[in-house]
């Protein structure tokens, strides 16, 4: 599968996804906007608590081309962040007591300074997440990756939609649960997802289809159980997180006839706690190229950070940053709804 | 779209069932609420209930609904087949052990 963008597919463009999310017909137009949600609540304009995260997007080149993907990655997207770049994001990390730091993509893990950079900021005593697709762990050329993160200290946030092979492999492709569990045996040998071992490893469940995440505790209990039983094995914690209208996920809520029943389920699920939680505000998200949006949702929509806030990493400034107004629109939604969403799953 | 006795639009309706009578129609949903909660049986384990008995009592209003809701409790597509299986078996059970009426029947009339 290609990416919608090798496609020249007219959802590539985020002008043309954020038309449909808000025009696409009557229908669509009729229902409530983000910001009046907003408003009603107080929340506007949306002011960040201050950024705790710092998530590089280092590249949209994948392994994988899942059909639900926000980011279009894919192995035909050839943008990867630079090593001067990368250079840009620790410069401004040193003089800040932000903890985090998140690697995401695509998949990170194909940044060819992956490695470099994963040395330099665990220098600088910062907390690693890589969000990793897994199956990128079972090629010859990354299988010594999971030792080098153990020895890091590196946090593991992977994927698996479901904990059935079926439904997995119908959202990430043919083969992908074998392998994951292939990898994720790997990773509890060396010790992550075990008590005690410090080693963290989290899993991202995510719905195979038009409907929205349930309780978290809940699916968690469940792909403990079965995990285990099925496959011996282990884990931290899991993230329910709720897909967002945009990308190659708005196109299969076109193609399957859900878009407007998709945007009227997270509009009426639309819960003030889970605004007021929006990762967006203690977050900052850097591009491949970069850029600074307010989430990697608002990258992939290219709407950069605003309102007299710097838009690229050069001319960081965190106390302008944490100062901004963040920008909404109708995709939002996907945040708030019901028990809400962030990249860290639930935010209630 | 064709006319039918059922439109999926109005599920969204059914809290409109209070206009003609409100206090009953509030305990109804009341009481609807609280079957659902968590208890002895997990909100999970209810919802499979609701898929199979939404099948038994062929509501498509139901099916549509609890369709939804066991997959976002994270059901697979096996467990809510099962689940319709529990339904069917009834179903095709109680037939079947009326059969055995038939049976007596027979042993009465024939020689
Ligand atoms: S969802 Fe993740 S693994 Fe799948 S194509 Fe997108 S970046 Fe790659
Ligand atoms: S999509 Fe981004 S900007 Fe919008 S609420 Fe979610 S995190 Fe915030």
């Amino acid at each position: 599968m290609k990416s919608l963008i090798a496609q020249s597919h007219s959802l590539s463009d985020p002008a043309v996804q954020l038309d449909v999310i808000n025009n696409h017909n009557e229908k669509v137009k009729s229902l409530d906007k983000f910001e009046n949600k907003l408003e009603e609540i107080g929340l506007l304009p949306l002011k960040p608590t201050g950024i705790e995260i710092f998530q590089i997007n280092v590249g949209y080149m994948c392994n994988m081309t899942c059909k639900h993907c926000h980011v279009d990655a894919g192995p035909d997207r050839k943008e990867i962040m630079t090593k001067e770049t990368l250079q840009y994001c620790l410069d401004a990390l040193k003089g800040t007591d932000i903890e985090t730091v998140d690697l995401t993509g695509g998949a990170p893990e194909m940044n060819p300074h992956f490695r470099w950079f994963v040395d330099e900021v665990s220098k600088l005593g910062k907390h690693i997440i890589v969000r990793s697709n897994l199956t990128i762990l079972d090629t010859r050329k990354f299988e010594n990756l999971p030792q080098f993160m153990a020895d890091h200290g590196v946090e593991i946030t992977c994927s698996l939609p479901f904990y059935s092979k079926r439904r997995t492999d119908i959202q990430r492709g043919e083969g992908t649960y074998d392998k994951s569990m292939k990898v994720l045996k790997m990773l509890n040998k060396i010790g992550y997802g075990k008590e005690d071992s410090g080693l963290q490893l989290n899993l991202v469940y995510n719905p195979v289809g038009a409907f929205l995440p349930g309780d978290q505790e809940s699916l968690k209990k469940q792909y403990k159980e079965r995990l285990w039983k099925d496959q011996d094995i282990v884990f931290n914690d899991l993230f329910t997180i709720t897909n967002l209208p945009i990308s190659r996920y708005l196109n299969f809520l076109m193609q399957s006839g859900n878009l407007e029943e998709y945007m009227e389920k997270l509009i009426n699920a639309f819960n003030p706690s889970a605004a007021k939680g929006v990762m967006c505000r203690n977050t900052i998200s850097i591009g491949w190229d970069g850029s600074l949006y307010d989430c990697d949702f608002n990258q992939m929509l290219q709407m950069k950070t605003n309102h007299g806030a710097p838009d690229h990493i050069k001319d960081w400034n965190l106390e302008k940053l944490n100062n901004r107004e963040i920008v909404t629109d109708q995709h939002c939604f996907g945040c708030t709804a019901g028990a809400g969403s962030s990249c860290g799953g639930a935010v209630t | 779209m064709d006319k039918t006795y059922y439109n999926p639009e109005d599920l969204k309706k059914f809290e409109n069932v209070t206009d003609f009578q409100e206090k009953l129609g509030k305990k109804f949903f009341d009481y609807y609420g609280s079957v659902f909660e968590e208890g002895a049986l997990t909100a999970r384990e209810k919802s499979l209930i609701a898929l199979a008995v939404a099948h038994a009592v062929q509501c498509p209003y139901c099916i549509d609904a609890y369709t939804e809701d066991t997959l976002e409790k994270g059901c697979s597509e096996e467990q809510m087949m099962e689940a319709v299986h529990v339904a069917t078996a009834i179903r095709g059970g109680a037939s079947l052990v009326h059969s055995v009426q038939m049976i007596n029947k027979v042993d009465k009339l024939s020689m």
